[in-house]
């Protein structure tokens, strides 16, 4: 009989149930199954740390060991070009259009050094020291590992550019701030990885052969 | 309260429209209800050209000694037949039933990412039209081509240029490669729609459990996916770009392949067989007139399953030798797996205990899931025992246990949600009496086939051996499997016929057939392009169900 005096004659009112935009969710998702490729292809180049069996060894060609200040200075570039985005979507969220413009143009351009440092030290490697993919391990590993995070920087980049030629031309506003958001939530992602992949292939990865 | 009842008024009929422009509205579509009949359809083709392998195999296995097709055509027949029926059967029919159903059973009028969920759809069917291009192009095109033979799972080093010449390993990475990268973008387009788009009262714990079930499937899809991605980048740069990854000349290995395609492989088996969870949790309350036993509970096991799956996958690896302590630690993790699979069968059958049950096509198929998915789960907990694995392992004791998982399973479930959702995609029933005599010949088939495996495996018999010798005791088993086939062939020519003669003349469907309760039956059959009229609004799992008893509703109880 308790349950029949809870009983009501009409329901509860039926709430909207949404936290998160699908836009948000999918981001999120999409960052996740990044992370997925990405968790195994360190993995991969983990597991064959220290297993080549012939030359050239990462300690002889890694620049960070012959010029550590290079790669720390590219790899400071595009982490700070993180916090370049992050002002860029608080002048927006402000309305502040040319602020968002200028933060967003030196995104791409701390974005683009990293690219030049990279192929710079690839160039290096390839030509002056002979290491490619076939050479040995340590050469398949690192030109997979270092390339895909290349390549998502590119994609990046090309997203990066494109939004600001929408901006320019007048679509970018307070109204699609989401969209823009989120694509700095994906360079938020390529640069936090590259901290990853920084500790793997020039500090752990560095270590003489035992 | 109004706002659930169906559109009144007469179907619009439209005069005939030609043939191009047809085809362009289904080619540039972005409907979910669309693209999941274009999937399921898909689907269903490739099931018929896999079947029609098998059955090459199992002709040429029937006798001792057969001389069907050679070994090399063998290698080709079990490889495609496996890689046809993971990634362009079994995905194709999860992803295009989530497609058509999740957005009605939601409330909501479409994915979160329409054009998206497109592309996905068009990377899946250009991703198995390449896998089967290899037919022609497997050797270079120089009109003798071949397909991959490397199994579906594609141990290294045997896929390595040195044993693997031509491109048709190129041709099996790039097929499931360009698949897989839509799959993924399918996924995470399903769970920002369950997550982002669900209609006003839905909690979470207010979802029909066919969506809860596909949300865990499509983290797993997210997650288990990629993974297969980067080793199958990895295997392709060695062979095109000369890396060494697999190359154990170089100092690389081969386990690592093992690891990573099983690492991604098992979690793929249960994103194949939840699914099919979904559909029964969905058709046995129904067609017992029941709700769900222990709805909370079958959402935490449905959670649990996801979970445990990530963590099982050296089970396929007991045979290569790794340590002691690592076989018992995954032994462990895969028995666990069978504690909330079981249950979801014990609340199966205490849905049914006491109910009012219709014994029409959807039920029997259910039925036929549970009786031998139940075999099949058995079975699996045999091979989980290391010693037992040992001595049975890449046997036909295997093939016998998975394929009681997958088509006892899965595919018993795929074939009771076509028999049951048929009216609401095409606005007509299907036939019963052909469906029955499906069913029936389909039971008789599927266990004449798979059960005498299980004895010809524990004597001995290896998989993927395209013949033998007389002397080995293994001649009755093996015919019994192969006649078998036979009655599987009947089963599905009805099935097609069946598909084939509803679409145009089966009988009329009405909105609801079955008195069901969840969203997608509250609108007209086939939906319209905008699914609902206006949003609904839910107060209990079983909406409908308070709409047509308002004296006694569920939300009272929940």
């Amino acid at each position: 009989m308790s349950r029949a005096a809870t009983m009501s004659a009409s329901p509860p009112e039926a709430l909207s149930q949404q936290s998160l935009s699908p836009g948000k969710i999918g981001i999120i998702c999409m960052i996740a199954s990044e992370i997925a490729f990405f968790g195994t292809l360190i993995c991969v180049y983990l597991f064959y740390i220290g297993r080549d069996i012939n030359g050239p060894y990462p300690q002889d060609v890694l620049e960070v060991s012959v010029a550590p200040l290079k790669v720390l200075f590219n790899s400071i570039f595009l982490l700070v070009s993180s916090v370049w985005i992050w002002f860029a979507i608080r002048a927006l969220r402000k309305g502040r259009k040319g602020a968002f413009m200028f933060w967003w143009a030196l995104t791409v351009l701390c974005g683009a050094e990293f690219l030049v440092g990279t192929g710079i030290e690839w160039y290096g490697m390839i030509v002056d020291d002979g290491v490619w993919m076939g050479t040995n391990l340590f050469g398949s590993c690192f030109y997979t590992l270092v390339g895909f995070h290349a390549f998502h920087v590119t994609m990046g980049l090309l997203v990066l550019t494109l939004v600001w030629i929408l901006a320019a031309l007048g679509h970018v506003s307070s109204a699609n701030i989401e969209k823009v958001d989120l694509v700095s939530w994906y360079w938020h992602f390529v640069d936090g990885i590259w901290i990853v992949v920084f500790f793997v292939v020039y500090i752990f990865g560095n270590t003489p052969v035992q | 309260m109004s706002v659930l009842q169906p559109p009144a008024g007469p179907r619009t009929t439209e005069g005939p429209v030609p043939f191009l422009s047809r085809l362009h509205e289904w080619v540039a579509t972005t409907d979910h209800k669309k693209l999941g009949v274009m999937y399921v359809t898909s689907g269903i083709i490739f099931l018929i050209i896999a079947g029609l392998e098998a059955t090459m195999m199992r002709w040429q296995l029937a006798w001792p000694g057969q001389d069907v097709v050679g070994p090399e055509e063998f290698n080709r027949l079990f490889t495609m037949h496996g890689t046809t029926m993971v990634f362009f059967v079994g995905m194709p029919v999860l992803l295009g039933s989530a497609n058509f159903l999740i957005p009605l059973m939601i409330g909501a009028r479409d994915l979160a990412f329409p054009r998206l969920n497109a592309f996905g759809f068009w990377l899946f069917l250009f991703g198995g039209l390449l896998l089967y291009f290899s037919y022609f192009g497997g050797q270079g095109l120089y009109g003798m081509g071949s397909a991959p033979d490397v199994g579906w799972f594609a141990y290294a080093p045997l896929t390595e240029r040195t044993f693997s010449r031509g491109h048709s390993t190129d041709y099996w990475i790039l097929g499931i490669f360009v698949a897989g990268i839509g799959s993924t973008a399918t996924g995470i387009n399903m769970i920002a729609t369950i997550l982002g788009m669900r209609c006003r009262g839905m909690s979470l714990m207010k979802m029909p459990l066919f969506v809860w079930i596909m949300l865990v499937d499509c983290f797993l899809i997210v997650i288990a996916l990629p993974p297969l991605a980067a080793a199958q980048i990895l295997l392709l740069f060695d062979r095109q770009l000369g890396a060494h990854f697999f190359d154990a000349q170089a100092g690389g290995s081969a386990l690592l392949w093992q690891n990573l395609f099983w690492f991604f492989g098992h979690p793929e088996v249960y994103i194949l067989i939840l699914p099919a969870f979904a559909f029964v949790s969905e058709i046995i309350p129904v067609f017992s007139r029941k709700v769900i036993f222990g709805y909370p509970l079958m959402v935490a096991a449905t959670v649990a399953i996801g979970f445990i799956s990530l963590g099982v996958w050296v089970h396929h690896m007991f045979a290569v030798g790794l340590s002691p302590l690592i076989n018992v630690i995954f032994m462990g993790s895969t028995m666990l797996v069978g504690v909330p699979t079981g249950i979801k069968m014990f609340n199966w059958v205490a849905t049914m205990v006491g109910g009012r049950i219709r014994l029409q096509t959807p039920m029997l198929f259910s039925l036929g899931f549970l009786c031998q998915f139940l075999l099949g789960g058995l079975t699996g907990i045999f091979l989980a025992t290391v010693p037992f694995d040992w001595q049975v392992s890449d046997s036909y004791f295997v093939v016998g246990h998975f394929h009681y998982v997958l088509f006892g399973g899965l595919l018993f479930a795929i074939l009771a949600a076509i028999y049951y959702w048929f009216p609401k995609v095409t606005g007509r029933m299907m036939s019963e009496r052909i469906g029955t005599w499906q069913f029936w010949l389909l039971i008789i088939g599927f266990n004449l086939t798979f059960g005498p495996m299980h004895v010809s495996g524990m004597l001995g018999m290896p998989r993927r051996i395209y013949t033998y010798q007389l002397d080995r005791g293994w001649e009755l088993w093996n015919l019994l499997s192969s006649i078998g086939v036979i009655f599987q062939l009947l089963a599905f020519a009805l099935l097609v016929w069946n598909l084939l003669r509803s679409v145009f003349k089966g009988r009329e469907a009405g909105d609801d057939p079955w008195d069901a309760w969840t969203l997608e039956w509250s609108t007209t059959s086939p939906p319209p392009a905008y699914n609902f009229d206006e949003e609904p609004v839910v107060h209990s799992r079983r909406p409908l169900w308070d709409l047509k008893h308002p004296d006694d509703p569920d939300w009272r109880y929940e």
